[in-house]
């Protein structure tokens, strides 16, 4: 029995090395959204500008065409860095509604007057629940969201110029023609 | 001609590390006093020709050797020479390099200064050591070699990661090592004692100072981390729980376990099995470390290039050296003499308890570290736990551990009081508790959490003062037996009281931090006031500056503090050649806190993102954390004179002196 008390370190030793081994095979740094090509989660967000309607997950699948989903809060600086190619993004058009993460709703709308506003829908999580079921580890964070109110991509912080000329506008072009 | 001698010293190494290893622990098994002379004469000479590679990379870094690709991939003309030399140990492979030299001169060290240990011990311990520098120059031959050519070679080289670039750098990482690599030592120990068979207090006696040696550094390490990252990665923290913040408080915690368990082998022979496990773990945990640095595991801000073939070779090491050091355990540890008894009231019995609470605050660290790659390797999920998981479980351990803290150095050897424990206690009790009934007077109920930092805080404070308080007997005998009892404090006292208040101290700090921190995101433009934590302050102007190998835009700030206004520069600089940004945080020292402020970019509106804190009792943290190392230092001193004089009481006895050519 005392035996067994000295064996219990090599085993448990054991049993971490091959979890290591198992774990060198996988790269860390892709963050894949298990959301991929499913419905967006049931949510339903307060306003964050006093009085228009908040957000809620089913208005995301009325729309038609394909829409960007964009997590923001107003304390997070790379939202800012973010923040004119959303406005750019709403000057061509793109129909994007925005997701207030962990933020109070004041500073939200404080944020969005001072900024400008991109967003056709806002909605205000401030306990961070509706980000959980999205998977948003972070912000800023973007979905882009099929006409029927599906995931189809996900891009984790800020969207630059690139991103959206070689992967997300194409995939909205391809969306709509769905 | 310079890297090929380094390349060629290198392979060297290899061979004397093998011949280290081999000579010794054959001649161990055999008592072969000259075969073990052979082996500790190539342990002299691969500490040679490992310092002799060191210094070609070195010298290829100061010249400006283009045709070395490490040279061209971490280093420009236009960077400063002392950085070019900090390049050095600033990549992956040149940071390896440094590591296989400090275990090189802790091997030789023994080698040179261990005469008076048993001979066959001493070639264990040696033995040992050349094994983990086999393994760790073939390392470093075989997947990172530091002196690859180029060719055709650049005109001039890449840069050093602009974040590096820093004095902090400089100091950081070799600090750091010295600590990790120090610890090797200890496990070394801990094996050579498993293969003889045979543990005493004289073995105590001889790791303690190499453990309190190697604890020193990889605390200074440690904090010299903290306090850089808190202000050049401008995100105004002091941890990150970040994986390989997390890779370096993991042996730390078991290093100050491993230091109070050899203390109580030393005095009194007992929980033997225990510390050589802890030196085993110890170690291990600066190899788990080293593996989740360079294999790409875990992503972090530390992570240098990701490669999955040197993950598979470290892990083999591991694989290898603990493996092996746990088997070896197994198989013999359970023979080894159990020491002497002790009560439920006593010093051995506080140590264990501490002993405990850090093994397990270490478990809940390795747990939140890893989980994600466990998580993934089991179930595939990609999941990662952030400060909410170490607030739940480390937090908690830690204020029981500070709790007991105060008990230990309270404590007689073998079987104490009770009562009399608790009447010893009784001023730090009080300390706290008065603490307590403040913190919520002023702050109120809101702050519990806090009044109960500060409580244990003053407790762990009170508890180091104590410890003087009791040894010198304020209020009896005449005055000159007063002043001598002042006067003949041990040092190792004093390093206790260092070591224990500086806990006390960073406790302070953190929970201040933790209770009252305040944060502000704004736009502001040249005029512009904006008020945080009472304090007023105003950005005065933005300008664009030349650095050496750098542009930066600066913001001025004046804040007004109680001792008058002053004045804080912010900068963000662009380096062209790596096309990176790094932050140079203004912060404003205070006493009772600072004032962080750090720039992001200018907005179109011609706007200024301007990030804010204000951080109380923040220098607490690290101020407590230097007074800890201080401590072990002041200990330290102590310790060299007692081991000298065992040595010279042991001479005649011993084996006949070995002598190192």
């Amino acid at each position: 029995m005392r035996r067994l008390v000295f064996l219990a370190p090599v085993v448990v030793f054991a049993g971490v090395m091959v979890a290591f081994a198992l774990g060198l095979g996988h790269d860390p740094s892709v963050l894949p959204s298990t959301l991929i090509g499913k419905p967006v989660p049931a949510f339903s967000l307060p306003p964050v500008r006093p009085g228009d309607g908040g957000l809620a997950s089913p208005q995301l699948a009325s729309g038609g065409g394909p829409r960007l989903l964009n997590a923001f809060a107003s304390w997070c600086v790379a939202c800012r860095v973010e923040h004119p190619l959303l406005l750019g993004l709403k000057a061509q058009g793109v129909p994007i509604d925005g997701l207030d993460w962990k933020d109070k709703s004041a500073d939200a709308e404080k944020y969005l007057t001072q900024q400008g506003d991109p967003y056709q829908r806002v909605g205000n999580d401030e306990s961070g629940r509706a980000g959980i079921d999205l998977g948003v580890a972070g912000v800023p964070e973007t979905f882009v969201v099929d006409g029927h109110g599906r995931v189809r991509y996900k891009q984790v912080g800020p969207i630059t110029p690139d991103d959206w000329t070689r992967t997300i506008q194409p995939l909205m072009e391809r969306l709509r023609r769905e | 001609m310079t890297p090929e001698i380094g390349q060629l010293a290198l392979s060297l190494a290899l061979m004397l590390a093998l011949v280290q290893a081999g000579a010794l622990l054959v001649g161990a098994w055999r008592v072969d006093p000259s075969l073990m002379a052979v082996g500790r004469t190539a342990a002299g000479l691969q500490l040679a020709f490992v310092a002799l590679a060191f210094v070609c990379l070195a010298a290829c870094y100061v010249d400006g050797d283009y045709s070395v690709q490490l040279v061209a991939e971490h280093s420009n003309r236009a960077q400063p020479l002392i950085y070019r030399i900090g390049a050095t140990w600033g990549s992956h492979e040149g940071s390896m390099l440094l590591w296989v030299l400090i275990l090189s001169v802790y091997g030789c060290a023994v080698a040179l200064f261990g005469g008076s240990l048993r001979e066959t011990l001493q070639a264990r311990v040696v033995g040992v050591q050349g094994v983990v520098g086999a393994a760790f120059i073939g390392f470093l031959i075989f997947t990172s070699n530091p002196f690859v050519r180029l060719w055709p070679a650049p005109p001039d080289g890449a840069e050093l990661n602009p974040i590096l670039q820093d004095p902090g750098l400089v100091f950081h990482p070799p600090v750091l090592y010295l600590g990790y690599v120090g610890l090797s030592i200890a496990f070394s120990f801990a094996i050579a004692a498993l293969l003889e068979g045979r543990v005493d207090a004289n073995w105590g006696r001889w790791v303690r100072p190499w453990v309190l040696a190697a604890w020193i550094f990889l605390t200074v390490g440690i904090t010299m981390g903290s306090v850089w990252s808190y202000y050049t990665l401008g995100w105004g923290g002091w941890w990150f729980w970040d994986p390989v913040e997390n890779a370096s408080l993991m042996p730390w915690l078991l290093a100050t376990a491993l230091l109070h368990s050899c203390l109580v082998l030393e005095k009194r022979g007992a929980l033997v099995s225990w510390t050589l496990l802890l030196a085993i773990l110890t170690f291990s945990m600066s190899l788990v470390g080293t593996f989740l640095v360079r294999s790409g595991v875990l992503t972090s801000v530390h992570a240098f290039a990701i490669d999955a073939q040197r993950g598979v070779y470290i892990l083999g090491i591991i694989a290898v050296l603990t493996g092996l050091a746990l088997g070896l355990y197994a198989w013999r540890a359970p023979a080894l003499k159990t020491g002497s008894l002790f009560g439920l009231v006593s010093k051995e019995y506080a140590i264990t308890v501490n002993n405990l609470f850090l093994a397990a605050a270490t478990a809940t660290v390795f747990l939140g570290t890893f989980y994600p790659v466990f998580a993934e390797t089991f179930n595939g999920d990609k999941i990662s736990v952030g400060p909410p998981y170490y607030n739940l479980t480390f937090a908690p351990i830690f204020m029981l551990l500070f709790v007991v803290v105060s008990f230990g150095p309270m404590l007689n050897w073998k079987r104490d009081e009770g009562a009399a424990l608790l009447r010893r206690l009784r001023s730090p009790a009080l300390a706290a508790a008065a603490a307590l009934v403040l913190a919520i007077l002023i702050f109120g109920v809101r702050h519990a959490m806090a009044a109960i930092g500060f409580a244990l805080g003053a407790w762990l404070v009170a508890g180091a003062g104590v410890v003087l308080a009791r040894r010198w007997r304020l209020g009896e005998g005449a005055r000159a037996d007063r002043l001598r009892r002042i006067r003949t404090t041990p040092l190792a006292v004093w390093g206790l009281v260092f070591a224990h208040a500086g806990l006390g101290v960073t406790t302070l700090g953190i929970t201040a931090m933790a209770g009252w921190q305040a944060n502000l995101v704004t736009t502001m433009i040249a005029g512009q006031r904006v008020v945080i934590s009472g304090k007023h302050v105003t950005l005065t102007g933005v300008r664009t500056v030349q650095g050496p190998n750098y542009e930066a835009s600066q913001a001025a700030f004046q804040v007004d503090t109680l001792a008058g206004p002053r004045v804080m520069v912010s900068e963000r600089r662009l380096f062209p050649a790596s096309q990176t940004t790094t932050t140079q945080a203004a912060i404003n020292v205070g006493l009772f806190g600072n004032v962080y402020i750090s720039i992001g970019e200018q907005s179109a509106n011609g706007g200024l993102v301007v990030r804010m804190w204000n951080h109380p009792l923040v220098d607490f943290i690290w101020g407590g954390a230097f007074l800890m190392a201080f401590g072990g230092a002041v200990s330290l001193a102590d310790r060299r004179l007692r081991v000298a004089v065992v040595r010279r009481a042991r001479r005649p006895a011993a084996s006949p002196a070995p002598v190192l050519p």
